[in-house]
């Protein structure tokens, strides 16, 4: 298990370093820091080992969050709960930088108290963890506690629903639900999509009083199959539904009610929190087409004819739309010109970045360059590195996932007011060239 | 209640502001005479100043300045009812109190306090932080405190109290076991809350990993298995992970036992944390093991493969440790992914360490059907940046090659375009893999040599160099001005590296026997400067050995040298089935990462040992631990990347096999005198090699009476089969107690099961008297040869004696250790290879194992002074030595064994494996008998 858990600067130098158990030699941190840290080296790999100590970091800006251990220690684990730490931190001061580490070093000594015991991660949902960390907190403050309300802390801390307090009231219910898909694109040169998918997750922002248990409809392939067989009806039209190939809930989510009948139902936290992730192969509706002939005259020019094609409805537009294309890093000039949007070679991000603040439905624009380069000595082939797109595209779902319902049961049967959006935008959107 | 909200307001509002707190004035005293002033003000009666001097303590030890000299003034401040304070003052204690263990002490009385408090979290404070200071004298008065928050009603001191148990048993284990304190942990898990559950089943996980009694402390029963399954659905994501790992230990007793744990379990793969998501595949893959039915296999793999696709949109660090883990997982069970191939395919901007994984995965899911796309990808990488990454896709288009013999016409194909970019190291590795394939397939692709030879210049790499010469020796017939090449890599010989030199000079021999005529000169000048302008011995010993063979008898050179090479094998399914199968139950743990056993790289727990097979592409380590490095070192040879073994590596064991091919050979070359200087230069082994081996002469084993006087007409006849340099021996012995004197002997042999004869028909007559007087005996070793064919595989031997009388008919059992020859050692990662390929062995358990042939020292030189020869050795985590040999049959048929030992219990087990049959019933029980004697 975690031996230590070390917050170390991009200079290698120790800002917090707790120690839970006996293993790892300071000799051994030391070289770490120095050896891996400081000399930049780390981006090769995230588990490094160094005199049977092994070390696993995650760089977040420009810090680095390492767990360090002897034994054989449960990696995921311990990458999954870096990532998790830092989401905590940022949840009490908002910001996970160096400045802000230092500023509150105490309180994350305390932090990491509770959420690490002997190496074994205890609570990481920072809404408990904030019920009884507090950096004020005094002895009296507690004692107070002591008789009715701390019990309930430690209850919550340990109990089946550890992710929300009780008595919380909201004078209106509301409860926001937000699609948000990132549909992901591996396009040939030729025009052969290698891969396409999306990755989408459902955020919600839950205000809700009590104890509510909420069950949320998808138009899930699967859930609508097993509903019309109940129902006995052939009504259903098929291909209605989606096929999702995979999903991940959030730790509220019944898993065993999942399994068994795919109904997804939870008591949710308070507050904002991701209810779950998804991906999605099958019958993805790309929103966007880009056609790009890059021709190479010479060694020393290039030429660039671009068309893009809107592919959703006319009455949806898509916002902050960004090509960016690729130029050899010898580019001396590129002369570019695009119909519509701001088009203009930027060393500085190694291409020409043609930018559209809305794009209309089912609409094509077109864009077209020439670009000449310095003669280089060397003989090095460019690499042609993808072309890349950046969107969002507000009420679109390219999965063609909806939100059926969501329903909330609550002892005193209050009226909730449920919003929902959709939102795609560009994940991993490239086109090779 | 109001308390509450108040502070989360305060926090959130501190929060806003980015960073609010204004702690990091603390690290900024530097001064001198800072540790008096601080002193001072530790002292300060005022609890804001002392909390003041407090954190700037914290922080200087934060920063790694020695502060241990304030241990008094900090403990000082322990009994505060401010709990910020105190909370400060244990983080100090953690780290000071073993260097003050007397010191210490003064803090014990407000522990003790402390896990009376009426607070909950107050106990569980205290409880926690005791745990953590590791002074004898503390631990004493921990006992009682700790048997109390055992049973504490507050379930968030119960589970603190649960992990404080495997604390106590790291620092005194005895004090645990005497204490009772196992017992209450254990009934912990009954709890009614899911978090101490998974707390407790944490804590005696981890002492079950440490204790002596091993697995005892933990042993999982049926309703211990349903109190986890039930907490599973209810605890935190963390415990969900410490249940699950614990259920990976846990051997169902049946398939219907594991289907239905499979089944509670399978919900987890849903949960957004990678980690429970990754130990519930462990515990299905490992239960899989269990089940039969392929139908719910099938269902299963269904169940597995989307959740082990979304780890791969997890952060990169996340999805690096789950492509390590598939990597495993495909190996155990490619077909769970066989259909994804193409979400291994690598992004632009993925991280190099996961495009490296992706890339290794590829290989191992391509197959007839996908290997198009995988071309297609792999040369898209090729045109990459990061040069380490192109390398490692135009050596994966070869590996493909060497995998899909259908698809190896198109890798050459991909690699002869990517040859075209000139982009110098890829042209390099594409010579690389080139030559690979030509090992694979000879005589199929040699049209494109041309092509190769156009990029002579570019390769100044050692390995592509080398492997460029090793085309061109091993094609010199075909290549029209091989000599000129060859000749142009001449001029630089001596700045070349070793093994380009070791290369050149095999070509050139090669060059020669093919084309004797014009290269003469060539040959003659390599020799001399291999044998005496180099200082390299390996070089000096191959030119000698080569100027020997082609002076002595160009026919046995071309036989040697020329001689067909082992077939090289795809090494993408490189771990052995039972490193496999251990790496799987600690999959997700770091020992998943580095494929390789836990026992290997965790110090203080189990004794550094050579595994089998350590793994082959886990480079990136090596230079990080000289231990892990040289388990690699050993496994990792054979398969596509070995290096080009035009003639055996040059190694004394090499040798050996190669002078052994005719003993004529040897000969001449120990009277040598340019080879003096060679064989003293040599390492030991060497010596064995120009005097002979000097043959371990096994004591023979008491000759048996096989033919009783009264069955014999007065001929009484012992025997028994002896090894001696290599050879068998009959020892017979006949005596004569008739009365009149015996005279004609002469033996003849039946089929037998080693195809043993005489060596010549009056063998016997030349080792015995012609007449044997009454009352006489004599005795006569003589030699067999194993040229006959065999036949049965029971081991008998039957023979007929004829004397003046009549003919007699008896048959004696020979011992299969005294058929087997002096070459049966086989070559480490060869030996894996086979034993992986062989499905049909024989297994006998053995008991009764004296102590000295328990202990692997003094058993393994006993059994190769029987010719079996010792390869690797591994060490289990139950404590058992796992032991593997080799042996050769003096008819050439190779056999492998494994020794399972319990060290202590006098228990073992024999297993022997072998291409051919029909000797492993018969080794196993030689091998058996062996052990108890």
């Amino acid at each position: 298990m975690i031996s230590n858990v070390l917050l170390i600067n991009q200079k290698g130098e120790v800002v917090i370093s707790r120690i839970y158990r006996e293993g790892a030699s300071q000799k051994t941190i030391d070289t770490f820091r120095n050896q891996v840290i400081a000399s930049k080296e780390a981006g090769r790999l995230p588990v490094k080992v160094l005199d049977h100590t092994a070390f696993m970091f995650i760089k977040h800006g420009n810090m680095y969050a390492v767990a360090v251990s002897s034994g054989n220690a449960q990696a995921a684990l311990a990458f999954q709960f870096l990532h998790e730490l830092i989401k905590v931190l940022k949840s009490y001061f908002g910001d996970f930088t160096e400045e802000s580490v230092r500023n509150n070093f105490i309180l994350i000594y305390e932090l990491l108290d509770e959420v690490l015991d002997y190496g074994y991660p205890q609570n990481t949902s920072d809404d408990v963890l904030k019920m009884y960390i507090t950096q004020e907190g005094n002895r009296k403050a507690m004692q107070d506690r002591a008789g009715g309300a701390s019990s309930g802390v430690t209850i919550q801390a340990t109990g089946a629903i550890s992710w929300r307090k009780e008595g919380i009231k909201y004078r209106k219910n509301e409860l926001f639900i937000d699609v948000v898909e990132n549909c992901n694109l591996l396009m040939s040169s030729k025009g052969t999509i290698l891969r396409n998918d999306v990755s989408g997750c459902i955020m919600v922002k839950c205000y809700l009083s009590g104890q509510p248990e909420c069950k949320f409809g998808l138009n899930d392939k699967l859930l609508l199959d097993n509903e019309a067989k109940a129902k006995k009806s052939n009504l259903r039209r098929p291909g209605s539904g989606i096929d999702i190939d995979d999903v991940s809930f959030h730790q509220c989510v019944k898993l065993g009610k999942f399994d068994m009948d795919r109904t997804i139902s939870f008591v949710p936290p308070d507050g904002e929190f991701q209810l779950m992730s998804y991906r999605i192969t099958e019958n993805v509706n790309l929103p966007f087409r880009v056609l790009p002939v890059v021709k190479e005259l010479g060694r020393t020019r290039l030429e660039i004819n671009i068309k893009v094609k809107s592919m959703f409805t006319f009455k949806l537009f898509a916002t902050n739309v960004v090509i960016k294309i690729p130029c050899p890093k010898n580019t001396a000039i590129a002369n570019v010109s695009a119909a519509s949007g701001k088009c203009k070679y930027e060393p500085e991000h190694g291409g020409i970045i043609w930018k559209l603040r809305r794009f209309p439905g089912d609409t094509e624009y077109f864009m077209s360059g020439e670009v000449e380069m310095m003669q280089s000595v060397s003989e090095k082939v460019w690499s042609r590195p993808p072309i890349t797109m950046d969107f969002q595209v507000p009420m679109f779902a390219a999965s063609g996932l909806h939100v059926r319902f969501l329903k909330v049961f609550e002892k005193s049967n209050y009226q909730t007011i449920k919003w929902v959006r959709y939102i795609t935008k560009a994940g991993q959107y490239q086109h090779r060239i | 209640m109001d308390f509450v909200e108040k502070s989360i307001q305060k926090v959130n509002q501190l929060g806003a502001g980015g960073g609010g707190g204004t702690d990091s004035k603390y690290f900024q005293t530097t001064k001198k005479g800072e540790i008096h002033e601080l002193r001072e003000e530790l002292a300060n009666p005022k609890m804001e100043k002392k909390k003041e001097a407090v954190k700037k303590v914290i922080a200087a030890m934060t920063v790694g300045k020695d502060v241990s000299m304030l241990f008094t003034d900090v403990v000082n401040c322990i009994q505060t009812v401010n709990i910020e304070l105190k909370k400060l003052v244990y983080l100090y204690l953690i780290n000071y109190a073993k260097s003050q263990p007397d010191l210490a002490i003064l803090a014990v009385n407000t522990f003790v306090k402390d896990t009376q408090d009426v607070n909950p979290l107050i106990r569980a404070l205290a409880v926690r932080t005791m745990g953590c200071i590791r002074v004898d004298k503390i631990v004493e008065y921990l006992c009682e405190p700790l048997r109390k928050c055992l049973k504490d009603e507050d379930p968030y001191v119960r589970k603190t109290s649960a992990v404080c148990v495997a604390k106590l048993y790291d620092i005194n284990g005895e004090l645990v076991e005497d204490q009772g304190f196992l017992d209450m942990v254990y009934d912990l898990l009954g709890d009614s809350n899911p978090m101490v559950v998974s707390n407790a089943v944490a804590a005696l996980a981890e002492i079950s990993e440490t204790s002596e009694l091993g697995q005892k402390v933990f042993q999982i029963n049926t309703s211990t298995l349903q109190k986890m399954l039930a907490a599973l659905n209810e605890c935190t994501e963390w415990g969900q992970v410490f249940i699950l790992d614990s259920l990976a230990l846990y051997c169902p007793s049946d398939g219907r036992e594991a289907e239905s744990i499979i089944e509670r379990v399978t919900p987890r793969l849903q949960h957004a944390n990678s980690a429970v998501v990754l130990s519930a595949v462990k515990v299905m893959i490992k239960y899989m093991d269990l089940i039969t039915s392929q139908d719910t296999l099938k269902a299963l793999y269904k169940k597995m493969a989307p959740p082990l696709v979304t780890l791969l949109s997890s952060e990169p660090e996340i999805q690096y440790v789950a492509l390590r883990n598939i990597n495993l997982i495909v190996q155990k069970r490619p077909t769970i992914l066989a259909h994804e191939i193409k979400v291994f395919f690598s992004k632009y901007n993925d991280p190099i360490y996961v495009k490296m994984e992706k890339l290794e995965i590829m290989i191992k899911l391509a197959s007839e059907r996908n290997v198009d796309q995988v071309l297609m990808e792999l040369k898209e990488y090729a045109t990459e940046v990061d040069v380490e990454f192109v390398r490692r896709s135009v050596r994966a288009i070869g590996r493909c090659a060497i995998k899909l013999e259908r698809a190896a016409e198109r890798c050459i194909n991909v690699l002869l375009e990517l040859i075209q970019t000139k982009v110098n190291y890829v042209v390099q590795e594409a010579v690389i893999v080139i030559k690979d394939i030509f090992r694979k397939f000879p005589n199929r692709y040699e049209s494109i040599i041309g092509t190769l030879c156009e990029n002579l210049d570019t390769l100044d790499e050692p390995e592509a160099k080398g492997s460029m010469i090793w085309i061109i020796g091993e094609y010199a017939e075909r290549i029209d001005n091989a000599d000129e090449l060859l000749e142009s890599f001449l001029e630089s010989f001596d700045d070349e590296t070793a093994s380009v030199q070791l290369q050149m000079l095999t070509a050139t021999v090669k060059l020669f026997l093919k084309r004797p005529a014009e290269t003469q000169k060539m040959v003659q000048d390599v020799l001399t400067l291999a044998t005496q302008d180099s200082d390299n011995p390996d070089l000096r010993d191959r030119g000698y050995i080569y100027w020997r063979l082609l002076s002595t008898d160009p026919e046995a050179a071309k036989q040697v040298v020329l001689a067909e090479k082992p077939n090289i094998n795809d090494d993408s399914f490189t771990l052995d089935p039972s490193v496999l199968d251990e790496l799987i139950t600690h999959l997700s743990t770091l020992a998943s990462i580095y494929h390789k056993p836990p026992s290997t790289f965790i110090t203080g727990r189990t004794r550094m040992v050579p595994t089998l097979g350590g793994g082959a592409h886990d480079d990136e380590y090596e230079e990080s631990d000289a231990n892990i490095t040289s388990d690699m070192m050993d496994g990792g040879m054979g398969g596509a990347q070995a290096a080009p073994p035009a003639m055996p590596a040059p190694s004394a064991g090499g040798l050996a096999d190669l002078l052994g091919l005719d003993d004529e050979i040897a000969a001449p070359a120990a009277g040598g005198g340019g080879m003096g200087g060679a064989a003293s230069l040599a390492p030991p082994g060497m010596a064995d090699l120009f005097g002979g081996p000097p043959a371990p002469a096994p004591a023979a084993p008491s000759a048996k009476v096989v033919l009783p006087p009264d069955r014999g007409e007065g001929m009484q006849v012992r025997s028994a089969f002896v090894a001696q340099n290599g050879r068998v021996f009959q020892q017979i012995t006949i005596e004569n107690h008739s009365p009149a004197p015996l005279s004609g002997f002469a033996i003849q042999y039946n089929k037998n099961s080693f195809g043993l004869v005489p060596e010549s028909p009056g063998a016997l007559g030349q080792v015995m008297p012609p007449q044997l007087a009454p009352g006489q005996s004599h005795t006569g070793l003589m030699p067999l040869t194993a040229t006959g064919q065999p036949q049965d595989s029971k081991g008998h031997v039957q023979m007929a004696i004829k004397n003046n009388v009549k003919v007699f008919y008896f048959q004696d059992q020979c011992d299969v250790l005294a058929f087997l020859s002096a070459d049966g050692r086989v070559e480490r990662g060869a030996f894996l290879e086979q034993w992986k390929s062989i499905a049909q062995e024989a297994a006998l358990d053995v008991q009764g194992i004296g102590p000295a042939n328990e202990n692997v020292d003094s058993l393994c030189p006993k059994l190769e002074a029987s010719n079996v020869f010792f390869i690797a050795r591994r060490k289990l985590d139950g404590g058992a030595d796992m032991l593997y040999f080799s042996v050769k049959t003096l008819n050439g048929v190779v056999m492998l064994a494994e020794i399972g030992l319990r060290p202590g219990q006098g228990m073992g087990r024999v297993v022997v494996k072998a291409q051919q049959t029909p000797y492993v019933s018969l080794l196993a029980e030689s091998l058996k008998a062996k052990l108890l004697s």
